[in-house]
């Protein structure tokens, strides 16, 4: 029997009567034959509706460029009891351990039906965040060290809890929830567009680019508003200058980690001409103010493509002497080698995007596989290492770095050569978003899959907003590098994987 | 060693020597002149996605300015965003700015602290302390220490333990998640200690103001030395800021 679901591609828009709603037998019987054939969940998540409780399944085909959606429904009532899909794909653990926080919803047979953020509007609001209920062992031989929520360094909080056996970590469990905000609901409170895209800048101000690029691209699916392709290229050079400024910024931070100055040095500073051109751009070091709905306030020029060129340049002979001398470095190789390294099987298991799952063998890059922007008639290169450790995610971001210069470079010669008049934003009072409709829109930001997706009502207004992080799913991928390593490893492999605390805090 | 010279040579010299002079280039936001010209004054409050335009007379708060400059794109016989960065002050009222107005933003020298000067003027450690931060005001205090804007050389430092430190340093609009650690923390900031809040997020609310899961009530119960707008802040508007809460500037 084959599977019926709805399919769409990225950045399509569907009317919610054509998404099949389904029993939950038959739900878990499609969502099993689909992902058993190998597609992976960019979004799981349920609303509220009446007294109902409808859930809707985004499945990506990486192979074809579909999205497949599925829908199911159950009256809301505390005590509902559905069977627990993660057993099966363990995957979508983070995403039923959502819907359960949010709505009381118990997925019987979950491996841990644990609270995933202490949102303000959790069902239970008996649970508290200063006492999550961490995993123990009963030993006297053990211990546990327990680090945070405020950090060392100037970062986001978070809590670490390692189960070790001397120096060795057994287990590390990572406590989130900390930065959380009420992004989601705030993008149903506050409704003016300017309102919403400010907000969506600042989903996690790192990614910047990458998510307000997901809102605006979702908008203008709703609205049934063409970029065109100057818009594009303007909005993808954005989003590959905000990889490369995040690449050299994490190049610099595991050198810290690893006490090598003169590379962290060398990237650190790189990195600034990178931000302040984008500063030059549009007023702002992370690209805040570029992405607006159908058009822009910053439109490119001849002089900033001049000045990008030479920029790329710059790139290209500062970073290039200092990686050809950090890789063939012993010490460093000895530091990053076999260090943090997760499998190829683990990363699938749990449905880790971008980086995380390119370092392991896992070529999942939206940009190759559901392309959006430019990268539909540009396509660019994406690079897979199989080691899976913190040597193989440093390579990937050398070697990503060094195609998105060229990408870069590239498509700022295209866009001389071709562009067109950008139009200013569209006005608000003109937008008519598709009325009683679902919206996805993916993005490949520099840390792996943006996903935002969007239900609408009857006049068109959104009564529903849901906002995926890559690192949603990409924080397992750091608990499970910890594994039998020393403890004083921690701080390099969380610097190699750099997750966001608020893009999974909301 | 070779490959190594070769780099620091291509390295060079990457400090900015005087910290209180750099242009930053760009259509860069910083402190907004608003002129005398008639608008539409209503519609003008109405756009700004965070409530920070009054009306009679036209006022921008850089507390809960947002620097979208949706105002000076819609209106710009009336606003124009200049690149003046120092826009940090200790006073809450003076990051109001005015019609007519094209006055620098100061610190009120009458409310700082005689202790401040004598005791943090040539060494100031500080806790930073994401409340719920979006990541880049976080980067752009980092970035305070980094080889370009490299405000080690004034004694400004952000250590790791409260224990060892003159004061916070709070980004993010305060979480309620988070408010009971932020609380912690400065308890283990020995006296007397300061508080600073970088970023509109952290002095306002900013675009998550309003929202039911802050907490900001810390902020009532202390005292703030000084507010440093952005978002994020730049580099040398929280530099400069400092500096000028600790030391006493020329000119």
């Amino acid at each position: 029997m084959t599977a019926v679901s709805a399919v769409i591609r990225n950045q399509g828009v569907i009317p919610l009567t054509r998404i099949p709603v389904v029993s939950y037998p038959e739900f878990i019987r499609v969502v099993d034959e689909l992902m058993t054939g190998g597609l992976h969940c960019v979004n799981y998540f349920a609303w509220a509706e009446g007294d109902m409780l409808k859930f809707i399944i985004c499945l990506a085909n990486d192979s074809d460029g579909t999205i497949h959606l599925l829908m199911h429904k159950s009256p809301k009532r505390t005590g509902l009891q559905l069977d627990a899909l993660s057993l099966q794909h363990y995957q979508l653990h983070i995403f039923e351990r959502e819907i359960s926080e949010n709505f009381g919803v118990d997925f019987t047979g979950h491996p841990w039906p644990k609270p995933v953020r202490y949102a303000w509007n959790r069902a239970d609001q008996s649970k508290l965040i200063n006492n999550y209920p961490f995993y123990k062992i009963d030993s006297d031989e053990l211990h546990e060290v327990g680090v945070g929520p405020i950090h060392a360094g100037v970062i986001e909080p978070g809590h670490f809890r390692f189960l070790c056996n001397g120096e060795t970590v057994l287990h590390l469990e990572i406590q989130l929830g900390w930065q959380h905000r009420g992004v989601e609901s705030l993008f149903l409170t506050k409704p003016g567009l300017l309102q919403r895209t400010i907000l969506s800048e600042s989903i996690a101000s790192d990614t910047s680019v990458g998510h307000s690029l997901a809102f605006v691209s979702l908008l203008e699916s709703l609205a049934g508003i063409n970029p065109g392709e100057t818009l594009e290229m303007e909005r993808t050079l954005a989003l590959e200058l905000e990889r490369i400024a995040m690449h050299l910024g994490d190049l610099s931070n595991v050198n810290i980690g690893m006490a090598y100055q003169l590379a962290s040095a060398v990237f650190g500073t790189l990195r600034t001409p990178v931000i302040n051109y984008t500063q030059t751009w549009c007023g702002n070091r992370f690209g805040k103010g570029l992405n607006r709905v159908g058009g822009s306030h910053y439109p490119f020029n001849d002089e900033l493509a001049a000045k990008l060129l030479d920029l790329m340049n710059k790139v290209e002979e500062t970073a290039k002497p200092m990686a050809d001398r950090l890789f063939g470095l012993p010490s460093f190789l000895m530091r990053s080698e076999s260090i943090g390294r997760v499998t190829e099987a683990q990363t699938r298991l749990i449905g880790a995007v971008g980086m995380a799952a390119r370092n392991a063998g896992v070529a999942r890059d939206i940009r190759v596989t559901h392309p959006f922007a430019s990268y539909r008639n540009h396509p660019i290169e994406s690079q897979t290492l199989t080691q899976g450790d913190v040597w193989a995610r440093m390579m990937l971001r050398n070697l990503e770095l060094n195609d998105s210069v060229y990408y870069v470079r590239d498509l700022t010669r295209t866009w001389m050569d071709t562009h067109e008049p950008v139009s200013v934003p569209a006005e608000e009072k003109k937008l008519q978003l598709a009325a009683d409709s679902f919206a996805v829109s993916l993005v490949e930001g520099w840390r792996g899959e943006v996903c935002h997706c969007a239900v609408t009502g009857s006049n068109g207004a959104i009564v529903h907003y849901k906002v995926k992080d890559p690192s949603l799913h990409n924080w397992m991928a750091l608990a499970l590098s910890l594994r039998n390593l020393e403890i004083s490893d921690f701080p390099i492999n969380n610097k190699s994987y750099n997750l966001s605390y608020c893009g999974f805090d909301l | 060693m070779i490959p190594e010279l070769g780099i620091l040579r291509r390295h060079g010299k990457q400090y900015i020597p005087d910290i209180t002079a750099p242009k930053v280039p760009g259509p860069f936001k910083g402190r907004p002149e608003i002129s005398t010209a008639a608008v539409d004054e209503a519609a003008l409050a109405d756009l700004c996605p965070t409530g920070a335009i009054g009306k009679k007379p036209v006022t921008i708060d850089l507390g809960k300015c947002v620097m979208c400059g949706a105002c000076s794109f819609a209106f710009p016989e009336k606003i124009k965003f200049t690149s003046d960065y120092k826009i940090a002050t200790n006073s809450r009222d003076r990051l109001i700015v005015s019609e007519g107005s094209s006055d620098p933003i100061m610190l009120d020298e009458s409310k700082i602290r005689s202790e401040i000067r004598s005791l943090f003027g040539r060494s100031l450690k500080l806790r930073e302390i994401s409340a719920g931060g979006g990541n880049a005001d976080e980067g752009e205090l980092n970035a305070c220490g980094n080889p370009n804007f490299d405000m080690g050389r004034f004694g400004i430092e952000f250590l790791a333990s409260p224990r060892h430190t003159d004061g916070i340093v709070i980004t993010g609009p305060i979480t309620k998640n988070m408010a009971a650690a932020t609380q912690i923390c400065y308890d283990a900031v020995p006296s007397p200690k300061l508080i600073i809040l970088a970023g509109t997020d952290a002095i306002s609310g900013g675009i998550f103001a309003g929202s039911p899961a802050l907490d900001r009530s810390f902020l009532g119960r202390y005292p703030v030395d000084l507010y440093v707008p952005g978002n994020p802040p730049h580099p040398l508007t929280f530099v400069n800021g400092v500096l000028s809460l600790v030391r006493k500037m020329k000119g």
